[in-house]
């Protein structure tokens, strides 16, 4: 629905945020409204930098993982991940088929966690409370997951240069096959709730139309590009970590209304699901983490036996491995989109810059072209239709 | 990896232009510092084609003085989605892109002084403000 500022001859600025729990963070919006349309927005970010690509300059490849994981809070997975293809390009690793199919698993089941939280959490600023307790429901047993496999429940350090830190403990299997179908079924319960609710509908349909064009014009990717009906996806486009192997589809959009934004992220959770399945049913024996000892930690056990293993486990702790000095740009499909990571290494054991190219820092630049001409109302509906990360925006 | 094709400051903005027609998204301009090397400072642009589904990286290197002195032109009217990424390098790294429509701090606060991701730069020498040294901490009065 767009509405015409006429009748209105003064302009009001209002500033929402930086502390308002619509905005989904420290978002600072400052809006000029004319009555009650938007003549133009800007969001204002920074309010919780925090540095941690300078940060990362002081640590050691290792242990940088643990920053990066820190940016983008809701998809930590994808984070250590861009990072981590960025070094072992760098080092010319090849990661073994095992941790590539684990990996695929737990950063699926991580879309699913995220796509979760959008929707409970946006389905909320439009106004109905039960969605947000049930998608947070399902997101717990994902985390419930996350936490058997990597000890921890967010920002578990699970991925590593080389490889994952351990394998998947037993029964963790028969878990995940668990939630599996369960959350099959939830989808279709979210779905009857929401795909033809009245209220919903009015206040989703044609509102933030931005044509696709102009989102390529903005490098916008990922959900939001798809729900215009641009199938880009890197996980197809430019397979990485063997998603060739998997068989999924792309969901797309037609026109770019929130209303697609909404029904491209609730089918990606079912093809994410179709994902984890295949991963866990294909997934390969052998080792999870790389045989070179130059980079991987040795196993525990030998510690106690083998006087190279100690050496080298001693050498990786305090002072890491050394990179080769050179530069990458590594890209992979986050939740959000193309969460890229630049690594410029000197050959020292700390990289020299860590850049992440954070989807949602790129794609609040299409908060006024989908808020101008619309309701302060549906600017709310928009804001969390695009679905920013303050964390990764501000990293 | 990528083609890369390493340009000098001045050529940048003429070459995106031409590359324009043929690459669909410039996704993102980072910068970064090579100290010691002179020149001292990059900016890296990371374009892609949909079609081809090639990516290629442009790659430009400049000093401190030319940074500052705007050698390097903003390729905002070309790609809008330079606009909040060359904020955030000029906000880092202090490079002026001359014709950039907005060009000021992006991250950190506007009346920041200097530019943090420079490798000369200490990690962490700042004071933290409380009330009994805010006094003490230069330009609190501003």
């Amino acid at each position: 629905m767009s509405a015409t500022a006429d009748t209105h001859d003064e302009l009001l600025t209002l500033n929402i945020g930086p502390q308002h729990p619509a905005t989904h963070g420290v978002l600072r919006l400052k809006c000029t409204l004319a009555g009650e349309v938007v003549i133009d927005v800007e969001p204002i970010v920074g309010y919780v930098h925090t540095g941690i690509e300078k940060s990362c300059e002081d640590h050691q490849y290792w242990k940088v993982v643990t920053f990066v994981e820190r940016m983008d809070y809701l998809s930590y997975y994808f984070n250590s991940l861009a990072y981590c293809m960025s070094v072992e390009h760098l080092l010319g690793e090849e990661v073994p088929r095992r941790a590539q199919y684990l990996r695929v698993a737990h950063l699926e089941l991580n879309r699913i966690a995220s796509h979760l939280f959008w929707l409970g959490t946006s389905i909320l600023d439009l106004g109905a409370m039960s969605p947000v307790f049930y998608a947070l429901r399902e997101r717990d047993q994902v985390l419930d997951l996350f936490e058997m496999s990597g000890g921890q429940r967010m920002h578990p350090r699970y991925f590593q240069v080389g490889g994952v830190i351990e394998d998947i403990p037993p029964g963790w299997e028969t878990k995940v096959r668990e939630f599996l179908v369960e959350m099959s079924e939830r989808i279709d319960q979210y779905e009857d709730l929401l795909d033809r609710n009245e209220i919903l509908l009015q206040r989703l349909k044609n509102v933030g139309v931005v044509p696709e064009k102009r989102l390529l014009e903005l490098g916008i990717t990922g959900p939001l590009l798809r729900a215009s009906g641009n199938p880009w996806d890197l996980r197809k486009a430019m397979p990485y970590c063997s998603y060739d192997e998997f068989d999924f589809r792309i969901p797309v959009g037609t026109i770019g209304d929130n209303y697609d934004r909404y029904r491209v992220r609730m089918a990606e959770m079912r093809e994410s699901l179709k994902i984890v399945e295949q991963a866990l049913d294909g997934l390969p024996e052998g080792p999870f983490m790389t045989t070179n000892r130059k980079i991987a930690l040795p196993p525990r056990n030998e510690l106690a036996t083998s006087m190279e293993s100690l050496i080298h486990h001693f050498k990786l702790v305090t002072e890491g491995f050394r990179v080769p000095a050179g530069e990458a740009y590594v890209a992979i499909e986050s939740p959000r989109g193309e969460m890229g990571c630049f690594v410029l290494a000197d050959g020292s054991s700390k990289p020299a810059r860590v850049h992440m190219r954070d989807p949602s820092f790129n794609n609040l630049q299409m908060v006024p072209d989908m808020c101008r001409g619309a309701y302060l109302a549906d600017l709310i509906a928009s804001v969390a239709c695009l679905d920013p990360i303050l964390g990764g925006v501000d990293r | 990896m990528p083609e890369t094709l390493e340009l000098a400051p001045g050529e940048v903005r003429e070459a995106v232009a031409s590359l324009r027609a043929d690459w669909d998204m410039l996704l993102s301009v980072h910068g970064c510092d090579y100290l010691p090397a002179e020149p001292r400072l990059g900016v890296h642009y990371e374009l892609i084609s949909m079609t081809r589904l090639e990516r290629l990286h442009v790659k430009t290197r400049l000093t401190i003085e030319q940074a500052e002195a705007g050698e390097l032109h903003s390729v905002v009217d070309i790609y809008p989605s330079a606009n909040a990424h060359e904020r955030e390098v000029f906000d880092f790294f202090g490079v002026r892109f001359t014709g950039h429509p907005d060009l000021k701090r992006i991250l950190m606060p506007d009346d920041y002084v200097g530019y943090p991701q420079r490798r000369d730069f200490p990690v962490g020498g700042e004071p933290v403000l409380f009330t009994f040294n805010e006094h003490e901490t230069p330009r609190w009065y501003e």
